[in-house]
């Protein structure tokens, strides 16, 4: 490509980001990625570490002054990866800053359009995406359309509000001069639209943006769509309206013109601000949170009050209070909720997808959570493209949103480790393919108690290998069922033999209980509804990861590539793997030792692994 | 003393209980003199409560009418309330319970009365003593003997009968070693590493005081020990700040002219009150009850107990790199040598030593270098975090290990025998017991009071099978390896299992880890048919 002067630089060093160590290699620039490769000629016992960055992740370089050694270039990657090269020649750290520069944030469509994902596509991504995940059939799944609720078609031509998907569900008593009506009075023509329905209450979830309200509008239209959605059920006499703003924020949007619902025009609903930050609060939040964790020799104290002021746990504990809140009025109380923010597209698709996973189990599962992103993520419209700075857009527009979705769901999965068919690593592969513009499948969810909420290391130390555990037991396991089943299946045959050579097996004993089969699994899914933090039967997280597993390798694709090489560094069986990595030491404990006894920093053992 | 003295009213009748994660319950309540005993009445049979009184550590009564409210804080951070009918019964129990759940003569205590069926008093106690060790230990014999100067705890009255010491220093020189070493804690053999024969020693710290004062036979020890390798370094788990002041008191430490082939490192190691400090302040954290991200971990922050973990690991961290990595022998000590110094020592040699590492191995490293290494469980265990009374030498230096531990076991969930049960089970043991193991602060006390003869011994009761197969871990592969721990603090987590054990949450970890052992006891069961 015209944009690569120097394809190739050797006898670049590779910083580690905590210690003093560093290690001697040859970099690669090709028209995707940006790969290092170890030189293997000081270190005869393990392969070379590779490092490979795909030029969509990149999300920022920066060339520093020149040293005495060459010149830094430092990488920070938007799966949080951060690298620091060292260049001897200046000449070709510059080439490659300027190539990479160039290559990180194409201009043009066409360019991006090779390997990544095209918002301009959008409505033809969408139908694609519609034949592999059928939202109409999810809908039935949660039975709709129902006595109470139909199917519209007010949106076929995207003229009503044009980031809704074409089908969207309402209630049967809502004409379409209402809908359209109601459009008006929303904020981007979001008007309340069905996205969740909990079958057992006849409990709805909507969703909608914020009202054109100033401080004196109303709307009969609207006032009567939503007379409409509380009427639907019969449970209630009233509705939740969960404005998910800070009161402060919903009261200057008056001042704009917007604002929220004014009680006294709404004979039926009751009005609740749940109070989670902006984009640009939360934007903020987390490049504080990352200054914090990249400091070296970190201090516990500093850590933790970082961490406090960063405010990221507060958010996302926001979130999912918000979630719970959602969760309770439905389950418990069976009142519909309806969920907006300012346009609808960020803090209610947080709410309702979290609140949806909290509520029913087919959600947990890994289809059902593919599910969930596509209904309320993407068919509703959340600017992946802008948030997650695909394009050369608006800094401003960029916002973790995505991510602190999956760090709520993740802060799940700590909380209730049976209750999820996905890991740990689906959810980092997600975030992962937001980022490197593909098809669009993230997911997210979060618990309620301050005490329960931890710092994500994984997410956000993904690459510091010294910082991860060095055992998993998840490999363990999987190892362990993967044995289980090849005995279970050769005990059969055996069986099967020992029958048609016409003897009748000695051993009385019943076989143990086989572990159940794949099949069993797929074709049992979890009953409904069934809400999490209300103490939900659980299935059996581990039973699903081996599917889970290969799942991950299906999504994968090309931008996995940097994954799967350090997989096949590690060794891919937890056994072997397991062998060389603990003689590692990240540096030392000691500064004192170090500058007394470099031999301490200098030795060198096993391979550096990253796991689970 | 007649324990009959301090219960006026034994049986309360109508009684409600409340404890965490169990709806409430009413029934009869009993008083005896080492028990709170409650049953009740359920149709569907009736459920026992055994609480052991040593195990409260705080209550608080409440009346209103005629009837009380009895909070009972206990030593394993649990909370319980009793609604008692009857002022004066309510006032009778609350008495009996403050008298009863601190009394503080051990030969009344409940390991002398506790007989189960299955153990036996004739059976040996404990798992492993220093001759049993010595003898084992082939490597050992050319360089190092048993010494018994000991025997009648005369030369340290904290220290076992037996010691391994360097063979060319006789029972006379280390008299003399002893009077120059706080507490006569002359330094002893506790780990020899196999891979290059270097050695971890422990000490107190010496005498020198403000006079500067040099002592022959502590120097020739200490030579003795480096065996002609030209290097050793001395851990002091003091600031160099905090050591020059001990001079002042008499204390002090090694200087360089003396001991010229000793490199000294300081790691200061928070101690006493203030660890015990940082406990209530934790545990006061963990219970607040308002959900708010930022006073929790700002309350995280003050507690400053993650940094007394991360200091604890580092510094162990450190010791077993001079010897592992940096091939030299390392002699470890603080003030009192009781505390920080068991502890870096212990954690070394988790790390290090894959022996110590299997359910046997750690019960057994445990009791030499806790029991018989003379830590003072006590005193130090005498209050957890929720006691009023004044603090004197509480101290939760045990708990801060087997914390530490924790943190290793969730890096290395593989390479350690043990599950997370035995650790939290050692965390209620060593406060409250029905074994006489945690039992007064040395060995000399436990001898005098008969502990070996009357008593049984905890880690005997823990390796019975039905115990052990809870207590091991499933996924056990030994390694032989050194595991170094990471200390960075996005490593280092809460020990929820311990802190918020009697929340719900902790319950579906529970349920994983027993869906993980079933599951290998499955794979177990297939493997063999």
């Amino acid at each position: 490509m015209e944009h690569i002067r120097t394809p190739k630089v050797e006898q670049v060093r590779l910083l580690d980001r905590f210690s003093n160590k560093s290690t001697n290699g040859t970099l690669y620039l090709t028209a995707t990625h940006l790969i290092f490769v170890e030189s293997n000629s000081n270190n005869s016992t393990s392969a070379g570490q590779e490092v490979w960055i795909l030029h969509h992740h990149i999300a920022s370089v920066e060339k520093l002054s020149l040293t005495t050694t060459g010149c830094p270039l430092v990488i920070q990657c938007r799966n949080f990866r951060l690298v620091h090269f060292v260049v001897q020649r200046e000449r070709d750290c510059h080439d490659i800053y300027s190539s990479l520069l160039r290559l990180l944030r194409p201009v043009s469509y066409e360019e991006l359009y090779a390997f990544s994902y095209n918002p301009k596509q959008n409505d033809q991504q969408r139908e694609e995406g519609w034949q592999l995940i059928d939202l109409g059939a999810e809908f039935e799944r949660m039975g709709v359309p129902c006595d109470q609720w139909q199917l519209t078609d007010v949106n076929r031509d995207f003229k009503v509000c044009e980031t809704y998907p074409r089908d969207l569900y309402v209630p049967i008593t809502a004409s379409k001069p209402i809908i359209v009506g109601s459009s008006k009075f929303r904020s981007k023509g979001r008007f309340p639209v069905l996205t969740y329905f909990y079958q057992e209450k006849k409990a709805a979830v909507c969703r909608c943006s914020q009202p054109l309200s100033g401080f004196s509008a109303r709307c009969l239209e609207d006032e009567s769509l939503l007379q409409a959605i509380s009427k639907a059920n019969h449970n209630s006499r009233f509705v939740y309206v969960m404005d998910t703003r800070p009161k402060l924020n919903a009261l200057a949007n008056r001042a704009a013109g917007k604002g929220y619902e004014n009680e006294d025009n709404y004979s039926n609903i009751r009005f609740q601000f749940v109070g989670i930050e902006n984009i640009h609060v939360m934007r903020t939040s987390l490049q504080k949170l990352l200054e914090v964790i990249g400091t070296r020799s970190l201090s516990m104290s500093d850590y933790l009050v970082g961490l406090e002021s960063s405010g990221w746990l507060r958010h996302i504990k926001a979130v999912v209070d918000a979630a719970i809140f959602l969760t309770k009025a439905v389950t418990v109380e069976g009142v519909s909720v309806l969920v907006h923010c300012s346009d609808g597209w960020d803090r209610t698709a947080q709410v309702c997808s979290l609140g949806s996973l909290l509520m029913d189990p087919y959600y947990r599962t890994i289809k059902g959570f593919m599910v969930l992103i596509e209904k309320d993520w993407i068919s509703f419209g959340h600017k992946f493209a802008d948030r997650c700075d695909q394009l050369d857009g608006d800094p401003k527009e960029v916002s973790p949103i995505f991510t602190q979705f999956l760090e709520c769901v993740w802060q799940l999965t700590e909380q209730f480790p049976q209750a999820f068919e996905f890991s740990e690593w689906f959810l980092l592969q997600i975030h992962e393919h937001v980022h490197s513009c593909q098809y669009g499948n993230f997911l997210g969810n979060n618990q309620r108690q301050r005490e329960e909420l931890q710092f994500w290391r994984n997410m956000y130390h993904q690459f510091d290998r010294s910082m991860h555990p060095r055992q998993s037991i998840l490999k363990t396991i999987l190892t362990l069922r993967e044995n289980s089943c090849k005995a279970e299946s050769a005990l059969q045959s055996l069986e099967s033999r020992l029958q048609q050579l016409g003897v009748t097996p000695i051993v009385t004993s019943d076989p143990p209980a086989p572990p159940p089969t794949r099949d069993q699994r797929s074709s049992a899914l979890p009953p409904r509804p069934d809400s999490l933090i209300l103490g939900a039967p659980i299935n059996h997280k581990e039973e699903h990861q081996r599917q889970d597993d290969d799942e991950q390798e299906e999504v994968g694709e090309e931008a996995t590539e940097s994954f799967d090489t350090e997989r096949t560094v590690e060794g891919s069986s937890g056994t072997e793997s397991r062998k060389q990595s603990y003689g590692e030491l990240d540096g030392t404990y000691s500064s004192e030792l170090a500058k007394e006894e470099p031999a301490v920093v200098s030795l060198e053992f096993g391979v550096a692994r990253m796991t689970c | 003393m007649e324990f009959s003295e301090h219960i006026k009213t034994a049986n309360v009748e109508d009684v409600v209980l409340r404890q965490p994660l169990h709806p409430p319950s009413r029934g009869t309540l009993c008083i005896t003199g080492h028990h709170l005993l409650f049953s009740d009445r359920e149709e569907t049979g009736t459920r026992q409560f055994l609480l052991l009184l040593k195990n409260i550590d705080a209550i608080e009564k409440r009346m209103s009418g005629s009837s009380g409210t009895i909070t009972i804080k206990c030593k394993d951070l649990r909370v319980l309330q009793l609604d008692i009918p009857g002022m004066e019964q309510c006032l009778n129990i609350a008495h009996s319970i403050e008298t009863l759940s601190c009394l503080d003569c051990a030969s009344e205590m409940y390991p002398f009365f506790h007989r189960p069926s299955d153990l036996s008093l004739q059976d040996q106690w404990g798992l492993s003593s220093t001759e049993k060790l010595y003898s084992q230990m082939k490597e050992l014999h050319d360089r190092w003997r048993v010494s018994t100067v000991n025997r009648d705890y005369s030369v340290c009255p904290s220290y076992p009968p037996a010691v391994i010491v360097p063979k060319n220093i006789d029972d006379s020189m280390l008299k003399k070693v002893a009077k120059f070493r706080q507490g006569g804690r002359f330094p002893v053999l506790c780990y020899y590493h196999r891979k290059n024969g270097m050695v971890i020693m422990r000490s107190s710290q010496p005498l020198p005081g403000a006079n500067r004062k040099r002592c022959k036979e502590d120097e020739d020890l200490l030579q003795a020990v480096l065996d002609g390798s030209d290097k050793g370094y001395i851990i002091d788990t003091r600031s160099s700040q905090q050591a020059t002041q001990a001079r002042m008191t008499g204390g002090g430490f090694e200087s360089k002219s003396s001991y010229s082939c000793w490199k000294r490192l300081h790691r200061q190691m928070e101690k006493g009150k203030a660890l015990q400090e940082s406990l209530i302040k934790l545990v006061e954290a963990c219970g607040d009850e308002s959900n708010n991200m930022d006073r929790w971990l700002s309350k995280l922050e003050n507690s400053k107990w993650l940094f007394y973990v991360q200091t604890a690991l580092s510094t162990a961290g450190l010791l077993a790199e001079c010897v592992e990595r940096d091939g030299h022998s390392v002699l470890v000590h603080g003030s009192e040598g009781k505390d920080s110094t068991l502890l870096i020592s212990t954690l070394a040699q988790l790390i290090m030593d894959p022996h110590c590492r299997s359910l046997e191995g750690f019960l057994a490293l445990l009791e030499r270098e806790w029991v018989q290494a003379g830590h003072p469980f006590m005193q130090r265990c005498a209050h957890s975090a929720f006691s009023h009374a004044r603090l004197q030498q509480e101290s939760p230096v045990f708990l801060l290990l087997l914390d530490c531990v924790w943190q290793l076991w969730r890096q290395f969930p593989l390479a350690l025998g043990f599950s997370e049960a035995l650790l939290l089970r050692l965390a209620t043991e060593a406060y409250a017991s029905d074994f006489g193991t945690f039992l007064c602060n040395s060995h000399q006390e436990r001898w005098a009071l008969g502990v070996m003869e009357r008593t049984h011994c905890l880690f005997k009761a823990l390796l019975r099978p039905r115990e052990r197969d809870y207590y091991s871990n499933p996924l056990y592969e030994p390694t032989e390896l050194a595991i170094w721990p990471s200390v960075h603090p996005q490593s280092l987590q809460l020990w929820r299992g311990f802190f918020l054990r009697w929340t719900q949450q902790s319950r579906h970890l529970e349920e994983a880890q027993e869906e993980i052992r079933n599951m290998v006891i499955e794979w177990g069961k297939l493997a063999l048919s």
